[in-house]
């Protein structure tokens, strides 16, 4: 119940969680902004508008947008957001979780080709640089988080950090963290890696590989990129702070905490990054390696730590 | 204090230590390498403070506080002085190794100082020696900075980086040096800082720059 209830949160708050970071961002600029509830109108525009398909595409291009959203949506459904042990707990290993990620992308880099635009197979070139230098950074930092709790499992993560709250300040576990954060943002195609509000020629990444598509498969992309920052912020707080996750076969009550103490966690945290963005500039694009090997190495760094603190309590 | 927050307290400093020292590589602004300096030395300071309250002895709480004055007050003061007003000075120029290759460099230089610390370790397993890694990484850190930066003043601070950690080092494998020592040692990094300060601003005056890679070549 509580995995079909995470599927529907996500899917539901995804649209909030974006009308909520543009807000915060807009307010913080000064300007008036679009209302928390924009992102719904529009996916409602959008859905409503003619398919539209271009000529000469073939199945891929039809299909990448289910594939990036039931990725994610499937990522929502084994990863624990609200309670503890998911139908699919034995499949919840953050190596796993990765790989799905990168599935979404993997497709959506595959469409962008298939249109045959110069801006296509611009985007997903640039796409492709960014997650070849992410996935190593993540599965070190997936490393470290893994060690003290001697397993890559999600639940047994969360879980030996519920059991031990000392453990989220150890040098390792904080170096992890500042990689993790670096990491989602590139993944999400946050600033400072990619600007998700511009459609500048020069500078996107995101927004060029799916330029060609239109009308609801359009609606279907944008929710799907929403939801994976959502998914990913909450992860991101469970793994680090996970207070009030609920324990296996859970009641309604701890159900409903869960639920309010996810929402919280994320709210705070998309709101944080959003006020963080104001503050800075996008990266030029040969900048961006610098800053993901800064992160491969802080994710290092994190599996050196962890690894001789785990020797220090043997 | 308890022996779990003297060990967590060292591994943080330790860290911290490090961190810094990771950051001095990444960044190119020098008054962001001299402000990052002064953590360094905060960081060290705190390492004799630690085992001062630990061991409830008060010479290293006096060395502690002395190297606190020293390193993360006067050293980055001075140095700070020492970074140009022009533009052109403020950044470090492009480095003879890229930021992203340094960056990989300064990862297996830390898997390095992990492998050859092993044997050290071994010896005594307290908590201070193993985080003696930590600190040995940023002795080779230092040494990289130094042969990779072209200007004056970043090769000063990859001197004064080393100095740290050859100083930590020996507060973590000796438990503290004693006091005359320490004074004798930073008074000895002071006056070289002195003169490196006024070495670079006479480099300025007399060609323009600190960029040491033009200034290989002798000319009438």
């Amino acid at each position: 119940m509580a995995a079909a209830l995470q599927v529907v949160a996500v899917l539901a708050g995804a649209p909030l969680v974006m009308g909520g970071m543009r807000q915060v961002r807009a307010r913080l600029e000064g300007r008036a902004g679009g209302g928390i509830g924009q992102p719904y109108r529009d996916l409602r525009k959008l859905l409503r508008k003619q398919q539209i398909t271009p000529q000469g595409t073939t199945v891929v291009f039809a299909l990448a947008p289910a594939v990036a959203a039931g990725s994610t949506l499937l990522i929502a459904a084994i990863v624990p957001l609200i309670a503890l042990g998911s139908p699919l707990d034995s499949a919840a290993d953050l190596f796993g979780v990765v790989g799905l990620l990168f599935l979404g992308t993997v497709a959506l880099t595959l469409a962008a080709l298939d249109t045959g635009t110069a801006f296509g197979g611009m985007g997903s070139s640039r796409e492709i640089t960014i997650a070849a230098l992410v996935e190593p950074t993540i599965l070190l930092a997936v490393f470290a988080l893994s060690i003290p709790a001697h397993s890559a499992n999600l639940a047994a993560i969360v879980s030996a950090a519920m059991q031990n709250p000392g453990q989220v300040f150890s040098p390792g576990s904080v170096l992890a963290f500042v990689a993790l954060v670096i990491v989602t943002l590139a993944e999400t195609g946050r600033l400072p890696v990619d600007n998700p509000s511009t459609h500048l020629e020069v500078t996107m990444i995101h927004p060029a590989m799916v330029l060609e598509y239109a009308g609801p498969k359009l609606a279907v992309v944008e929710w799907a990129s929403g939801m994976r920052l959502t998914v990913l912020l909450a992860l991101l707080a469970n793994l680090f702070l996970p207070w009030g996750v609920a324990a296996t076969d859970p009641s309604a009550l701890g159900v409903l905490l869960g639920l309010a103490a996810i929402t919280v966690k994320v709210a705070v945290l998309a709101s944080v990054l959003a006020a963080g963005e104001v503050f800075i500039a996008k990266l030029r694009l040969f900048r961006v390696p610098e800053l993901l090997a800064g992160s491969f190495l802080l994710a290092l760094l994190a599996v050196t730590a962890s690894s001789f603190l785990a020797t220090t309590t043997q | 204090m308890t022996e779990a927050t003297y060990t967590g307290a060292l591994d943080l400093a330790a860290g911290a230590f490090l961190l810094t020292a990771v950051l001095i590589v990444w960044r190119r602004e020098l008054s962001a390498i001299v402000r990052l300096l002064a953590w360094q030395g905060a960081a060290l300071a705190v390492l004799p403070i630690i085992e001062g309250i630990y061991q409830r002895e008060p010479a290293p709480i006096v060395v502690g506080v002395v190297v606190l004055l020293l390193r993360a007050v006067v050293l980055p003061i001075l140095l700070a002085r020492a970074v140009g007003t022009e533009d052109q000075e403020r950044r470090e120029s492009t480095p003879l190794v890229n930021t992203t290759a340094s960056l990989l460099i300064t990862a297996g230089l830390t898997v390095l100082a992990y492998a050859v610390t092993q044997p050290i370790i071994a010896l005594d397993r307290s908590p201070t020696t193993r985080a003696l890694p930590a600190v040995f990484a940023v002795i080779l850190i230092a040494v990289f900075v130094m042969v990779s930066r072209r200007r004056a003043l970043s090769q000063a601070v990859g001197f004064l980086m080393l100095d740290n950690s050859i100083t930590a080092t020996a507060f973590l494998i000796t438990a503290g040096v004693p006091l005359i020592v320490e004074l004798g040692a930073s008074l000895d990094v002071l006056f070289a800082v002195f003169v490196l300060g006024l070495l670079t601003s006479h480099m300025r005056v007399a060609f323009g720059g600190t960029d040491l890679d033009q200034l290989r070549e002798l000319r009438d």
